[in-house]
């Protein structure tokens, strides 16, 4: 245990890093899922059936990362758990309620016909929508430091609407894989127009998060990390012309370049995830409680990183082998 | 107070709703691969319709267990910040290698079992059969290591007020879990039983004369007949092992205030906590001290026993926990009456066909009856180990969050308004499953007579 130095050091670090990890990889799967969801509202009812196709046997796992994420904070952080939970109280229980109603819609609309099915349809988007907002809130909220003002109230529900908007984005670009024809056309157009959520999210919270830290506004325009930090907005600018550039070029004529706006819209979320977690490092709770403060007794911790070493590769084995098995434009999905 | 009572009606709410769920899909899993291997060595296309119909089943009970199961990760944070503070060390490793090696497993072989038969070749079809089946059990084994460490905590030290893990092996195989885990995964393949002969029985009361029926009734029946004395059995096991371990839950369970030899059985009792006694006793003498020691003259403890020195009782509130307990017994006695009076009448009628119709509607209003005897037994545990969260090392009160109450009380009507709802969706469309399949599947004799005998919702 003391291979790597004090293990009160490296083993919470650690654990940040993973429970970084799940909650990027949670943002991206989870949020194409969710992103499906809410542009639901503006497909046809057989679109709909194609779109649910298109996300239905993934969206299980996908969601599994959200309980690894919030695991190893519950297990890695207890305090830090704690503290942020009972903050978010509300926000979260509407996350929850969400994400019933969009997880139980997928079952119940398959399984009945007619204004039955119209019904979970709209518990599907609107599962989907409360879970994305909610979420959103959340980070702002977090990112205002856990405090409820009337100001940060106003910031959370901005990033509550661009989170969302990311979300499209990237439910749209998934679509753009998985289907082909007039739906594609449609989904193409879907992610030009959440693009400018996008915009206007990562903007809004690259500028409230040095105002309102004097601490980030430390490490972000000191010298010599103002150059080593210059990449990551410039890279973004450059990721977002590149994907708006796609955009009007898709939906291409062999179907060639149909990945490209996920892939692209999945680097943004890593290099705004990244930026943020620079940010917030070395604070679990924002300016409250740190990594280190609010870490397990390093035995357990030890315990859990030895399985997670021996486990993760085989999930992410397995993963890859889901995906590979409904790879492809999505078709009819059917228990038979 | 009033804090602490919503957050606990809050959490029982979200755990009672979530144990349905999974209390189907550990033993359905399994019945799944029985059902797949049948046919893998038959050919018989008939387990497969089999197959096709429960695997439905699965997948919406699967949902539903998922989602509220990611509400109850959220809710030890804002419900019980107390109590990963204070046994964080113990109860983390555990939950984490629950979603380590049961949650992902499940969920990426999921999608290959229920869309991918088409897909993948056939063995690897029955393997994520297998994969699915074996990640429920895993993640049941790691919940209820954990559930049976918080009654009989082992293998740790307290130092500065926090739990910390001496010796996992002890942790692990504390003394209550074989006993609790062999209890709820029989539990769990009882709740099947009786929901696979429930729903059997109503599609053949409407008509459904295919062999995918009987095979599935057939199927239902002799898991109920053959897991419910087994049952009994490990029933019996587990309550010997509390009787050693929490005493004041089985003086509770007894309805029980004083110890002594010769306790007697009570059948029927009013227990009053203010005057310490019970009212209209209905009793078996020396019912207690036989089953508890086998022996008329066994001492049996009495709830007066159990008191902190301050004069507060350190025992759980009485009536809800003897209440509970009966309701299991009860619904136990009737699973073993319906399932052997069914293979006897089975055996005497020659067959599902000649099968008395009150019987087969007799089963169908059982279809739900494991779900009664699980959650009456997890009362009797959860509600017996009060005041403790964890027996003698944290108590309730001491781990609740301090969040107002009417933002509890506000989200907990939130959470009981979408659950009633869910509830009466899920059990709706699981008969709207069993009419539909019956419908395209079976060919009945006249359309006319089916439509009568289609009860009302």
């Amino acid at each position: 245990m003391t291979l790597f130095g004090d293990p009160a050091i490296w083993l919470p670090l650690a654990f940040a890093a993973l429970m970084g990890l799940s909650i990027l990889v949670y943002v991206i799967l989870d949020g194409f899922d969710l992103g499906v969801g809410i542009l639901f509202s503006f497909a046809t009812d057989a679109e709909k059936d194609r779109m649910v196709a298109a996300i239905g046997p993934f969206w299980d796992a996908n969601e599994t990362w959200l309980v690894l994420a919030v695991g190893l904070l519950l297990v890695a952080f207890p305090a830090a758990h704690g503290t942020i939970l009972t903050a978010l109280y509300l926000p979260v229980a509407v996350m929850l309620i969400g994400l019933i109603l969009r997880g139980v819609a997928f079952e119940f609309r398959a399984k009945t016909t007619g204004s039955q099915k119209a019904r979970w349809n709209l518990a599907f988007f609107l599962g989907s929508l409360s879970a994305s907002l909610s979420q959103g809130y959340m980070l702002g909220i977090y990112i205002m430091g856990l405090e409820q003002t009337a100001t940060t109230v106003a910031f959370g529900l901005l990033t509550a609407v661009c989170l969302t908007g990311g979300y499209g984005l990237i439910g749209a670009s998934w679509l753009i894989i998985k289907t082909e024809g007039r739906l594609q056309t449609k989904a193409v157009n879907w992610a030009r127009r959440s693009l400018w959520g996008v915009i206007l999210g990562l903007g809004a919270v690259s500028l409230a998060s040095p105002l309102v830290s004097s601490r980030i506004f430390e490490k972000w325009f000191s010298f010599p990390s103002i150059i080593l930090l210059a990449p990551l907005p410039l890279m973004s600018a450059l990721l977002l012309f590149v994907l708006w550039t796609a955009l009007k070029h898709l939906p291409d004529s062999k179907d060639r370049w149909s990945w490209v706006p996920f892939c692209i819209t999945a680097t943004l979320f890593a290099l705004a995830f990244s930026g943020l977690a620079y940010s917030f490092y070395p604070y679990v709770v924002p300016e409250k409680l740190t990594l280190y403060e609010s870490a397990s007794a390093p035995e357990s911790l030890f315990i859990i990183l030895l399985g997670a070493i021996f486990v993760l590769p085989v999930i992410i084995g397995y993963t890859i082998l889901a995906y590979t098995v409904f790879r492809g434009k999505a078709t009819e999905l059917t228990y038979d | 107070m009033e804090e602490l009572l919503l957050s606990r009606i809050q959490f029982a709410a979200n755990i009672s709703f979530h144990i349905l769920f999974p209390t189907i899909t550990i033993a359905l899993g399994w019945v799944l691969l029985f059902f797949k291997l049948r046919f893998n060595a038959t050919g018989d296309d008939r387990w497969m319709a089999a197959y096709r119909f429960w695997v439905k089943v699965f997948a919406l009970s699967f949902g539903l267990g998922v989602v509220s199961g990611i509400t109850m990760s959220f809710q030890f944070g804002t419900n019980w910040p107390g109590f990963m503070e204070t046994v964080g060390n113990v109860a983390g490793p555990l939950l984490a290698y629950e979603v380590l090696t049961a949650f992902f497993l499940e969920a990426a072989f999921l999608g290959i079992m229920l869309f991918g038969s088409r897909r993948v070749p056939n063995w690897l079809h029955t393997l994520a059969t297998f994969l699915v089946a074996f990640g429920t059990t895993v993640s049941a084994f790691w919940i209820l290591v954990l559930n049976s460490w918080m009654h009989t905590p082992t293998g740790f030290e307290m130092r500065d007020g926090v739990v910390h893990a001496t010796d996992w092996i002890a942790i692990v195989f504390n003394p209550s879990m074989p006993y609790r885990l062999t209890h709820m995964l029989l539990a769990s393949g009882l709740t099947v039983a009786f929901l696979i002969t429930g729903v059997s029985a109503y599609r053949r009361l409407i008509g459904d004369t295919s062999k995918g029926v009987r095979l599935a009734f057939k199927t239902g029946i002799w898991m109920a007949a053959i897991l419910i004395p087994v049952q009994i059995y490990a029933g019996d096991l587990h309550g010997l092992n509390t009787l050693e371990h929490q005493p004041q839950k089985v003086a509770a369970m007894e309805g029980n205030w004083t110890t002594g030899p010769n306790v007697p059985l009570l059948l029927f009792a009013l227990p009053d906590e203010e005057a310490r006694e019970n009212r209209f006793e209905l009793a078996i003498p020396n019912g207690a001290s036989l089953i508890l020691k086998h022996d008329p003259q066994g001492v049996v403890p009495g709830l007066n026993d159990f008191y902190a020195e301050d004069g507060t009782p350190l025992h759980p509130p009485v009536a809800p926990v003897f209440w509970s307990f009966r309701v299991m017994v009860g619904t136990g006695m009737l699973m073993l009456l319906a399932s052997w009076g069914t293979l006897i009448a089975l055996r005497r009628s020659g067959g599902i066909d000649k099968l008395n119709p009150w019987i087969l509607r007799g089963l169908v209003a059982m279809t739900f009856s494991g779900w009664i005897a699980t959650l009456a037994g997890w009362y009797t545990t959860e509600i017996g180990r009060q005041p403790w969260l964890v027996q003698g090392v944290l108590t309730t009160k001491a781990a609740v969050a301090d969040v107002p109450a009417g933002m509890v009380a506000s989200t907990l009507a939130a959470y009981l308004v979408v659950y009633a709802v869910l509830l009466a969706a899920y059990m709706t469309v699981i008969f709207r499953l069993a009419r539909k399949t019956t419908n395209t599947d079976a060919r009945p004799h006249s359309g006319a007579a089916q439509v009568s005998l289609v009860p009302a919702e």
